[in-house]
């Protein structure tokens, strides 16, 4: 089994090393970069490549660790039990399979995506350390152990809201996507849009990364938002020579909204903008 | 030899341990990556051993300094930094006078051995080397905006061309940070500051106490009892603008860790130093600021006051009324803050400037006396230290 990028995926080659070295070792990989490098994407291109199935485990601020596992329904038991439900004589009745469960008695090596692991409780990855170790657990409730037949390939993303533990980075790889250089960008942008002209990608890029370059803005536009900008202009059929203006009364480029996603960011061009416009004129 | 890399990296104090070095050498072993390349090894060393990206820039300069001179037997030629980027930067963005100063210094060639020297001498000293060159106006690599970061000038050259080795580029550099507490740590260390009572309603089964109440009345008697909750109550002042600027995204960190670990917390604004009036929101400070004796008369003295400010000023901004530099104050610094340490029993205050630069500063040291010593650096250890003290 080796990943080895997909005709809609981009990879660089230091991920596909990465994302290699987790496969082969059956380690998790942690996943980080800023919002929009497509770290989520990476998980379902992983899947599609390898041709196995993929289980996704959304994390939220009220996940624990136990849901992954299974969840046994106490409640449902008793009522059933004074209604004198036959149901009620098995316990494995009551017991719902986790995400985790799932993907340990997949017949085939699943790819098991743990997204966004940062958004539960600081505690969160401890209470897993050991499952994803072994992968297996104990059902208490049945006193059986649950063991993986085949080991899944786990990726788990962070967006860097909360630090994870470190006994729980040792036991993963980690690869931090950073933000494409404009010859990544340019293929990623081809891979979404192949039809696309190459003087508009030109000045595009340019704007999009000077915008990336203004100190002290906000929400960085990112991949995901530049791709969406770009359909935009597509759609809206802008010219390229729109956004080649150098006339400083229209400095902000066109359908920026798709860009910044910030009031204050689009404040912060605005005046920027106003300011450039101002000593231009003191120029004249 | 990678033992001795493994050491190196230790000595760098990049937080490495045994378990992710086995883990390198069970991938090698298993051949993860199939020819001996380079690259690759240090694409899997770094995916193995580097566990945050605040550490990248550091790992790639000790693979660079531990591998030296490996590359060449791959047949890769080793490349300088084109010198052609150099001059049409400079071009562009040089005025008269500096491109004066640059001739002074014996010209571009020159000027190219002293920052290949340079950037020799900061791979060996391993740490505190990125700043050194690009931002100290003192030095002659600063004035035309050469960033050995590699962004911008990596941008001009394809990655596919490898100008530069993939290490040595050190995209990564503008992610490092020795001080960086991160929000983890200092929620760890915040967690000192705890006093759990039940109070309130009641919504949780009080299992021990049902037990007990069934077994004496011999019907199922269901006993309730509040949620236990963090009683710990905190008054935070921020000092912000002027020299807190460079401070900011440490007085972030601490602010957004403080807000998930306290349920009972309040948080104000001041500059330099407490007078008599503080503020919520920076936007709006001079229309809908808070009286200082409003504030004191509304939090009883159970709270817990946590000051965190450089205290970097003129001590006449301390000492004497009418010393701020922003209004006429009736009354000193020193009175406000005296006049709150009477009523919080428990205040300390949190300088994020390193401790050794206090006696230097005469506002630290006075502030520091009207706080009888309770003074902590912002790092984790002052942080912990100072919850300690809090909790006395």
């Amino acid at each position: 089994m080796k990943f080895e990028g997909t005709s809609s995926y981009i990879a660089t080659e230091d991920l596909k090393v990465a994302v290699n070295a987790a496969i082969t070792l059956e380690r998790p990989i942690i996943v980080k970069g800023e919002p929009g490098t497509g770290k989520t994407m990476l998980a379902h291109e992983v899947a599609q490549s390898l041709g196995a199935d993929i289980i996704t485990w959304h994390i939220k601020s009220t996940t624990k660790a136990q849901q992954g596992l299974y969840e046994y329904d106490a409640v449902t038991r008793l009522r059933d039990s004074q209604l004198g439900d036959e149901k009620v004589k098995d316990i494995k009745n009551y017991i719902s399979k986790g995400k985790l469960w799932n993907a340990f008695e997949s017949n085939k090596r699943p790819v098991l995506l743990i997204d966004e692991i940062d958004k539960a409780d600081i505690e969160f990855p401890n209470d897993l350390l050991l499952e994803l170790d072994k992968m297996e657990f104990f059902v208490y409730e049945t006193g059986e152990t649950i063991k993986a037949e085949n080991r899944p390939i786990v990726i788990i993303t962070s967006n860097n809201e909360k630090e994870l533990p470190d006994a729980f980075l040792r036991r993963c790889f980690f690869h931090y996507i950073k933000f494409p250089d404009p010859d990544t960008m340019e293929e990623i942008v081809n891979v979404h849009y192949p039809e696309i002209k190459k003087d508009l990608i030109q000045e595009a890029f340019k704007i999009f990364y000077d915008i990336r370059e203004v100190p002290g803005i906000k929400k960085k536009p990112s991949t995901s938002e530049l791709i969406d900008w770009l359909k935009l202009l597509m759609t809206d059929d802008v010219d390229a020579k729109i956004l080649r203006e150098k006339d400083p009364k229209k400095l902000i480029p066109p359908l920026h909204g798709a860009l910044l996603k910030n009031e204050q960011d689009v404040h912060l061009f605005e005046r920027l903008a106003f300011i450039s416009r101002r000593e231009n004129e003191n120029l004249e | 030899m990678f033992i001795n890399f493994f050491f190196d990296l230790k000595q760098a104090s990049l937080p490495v341990s045994l378990k992710e070095y086995l883990m390198l050498m069970e991938a090698m072993n298993k051949r993860v990556v199939d020819s001996f390349n380079v690259n690759d090894f240090y694409y899997l060393s770094r995916s193995a051993l580097v566990k945050d990206e605040r550490y990248l820039d550091k790992f790639d300069r000790v693979f660079g300094h531990s591998f030296k001179g490996l590359e060449n037997s791959e047949g890769e030629t080793e490349k300088e930094i084109p010198e052609e980027w150099l001059k049409l930067m400079g071009q562009k963005y040089l005025t008269d006078e500096e491109k004066k100063m640059v001739e002074s210094l014996g010209g571009w060639d020159k000027l190219m051995e002293t920052l290949k020297q340079r950037l020799e001498e900061q791979k060996k000293r391993h740490q505190g080397g990125s700043k050194w060159i690009g931002t100290g106006g003192t030095s002659p690599f600063g004035a035309y905006g050469y960033n050995p970061e590699g962004i911008r000038i990596g941008q001009k050259e394809s990655r596919n061309k490898k100008a530069v080795k993939v290490w040595d580029k050190r995209e990564f550099s503008n992610l490092d940070g020795d001080v960086e507490l991160g929000t983890r740590n200092i929620k760890v260390a915040l967690r000192r500051l705890r006093k759990f009572a039940r109070e309130g309603v009641e919504t949780e089964l009080d299992l021990d106490n049902t037990i007990k109440s069934t077994a004496h009345k011999g019907y199922i008697d269901v006993k309730m009892m509040p949620e236990r909750r963090n009683k710990i109550k905190v008054l935070l002042f921020f000092d912000v603008g002027g020299s807190m600027d460079a401070h900011v995204k440490i007085c972030e960190e601490l602010f957004s860790a403080a807000r998930t670990e306290f349920k009972h917390m309040e948080y104000f604004y001041y500059h330099n130093c407490l007078y008599d009036a503080v503020w919520k929101d920076n936007k709006r400070r001079y229309n809908e600021n808070i009286k200082t004796w409003d504030l004191l008369h509304k939090y009883p003295s159970d709270y817990k006051v946590i000051f965190v400010g450089d205290a970097e000023m003129s001590p006449y901004e301390i000492t004497y009324p009418g010393g701020s530099v922003e209004f006429w104050n009736e009354e000193s610094g020193e009175t406000w803050l005296t006049r709150l340490l009477n009523i919080y029993e428990n205040a300390i205050w949190l300088n994020p400037i390193p401790e050794r630069y206090w006696d230097r500063i005469s506002s630290a040291s006075i502030i520091k006396q009207i706080f009888s010593d309770r003074m902590f650096p912002l790092t984790i250890e002052g942080i912990d230290q100072a919850m300690r003290e809090l909790n006395k």
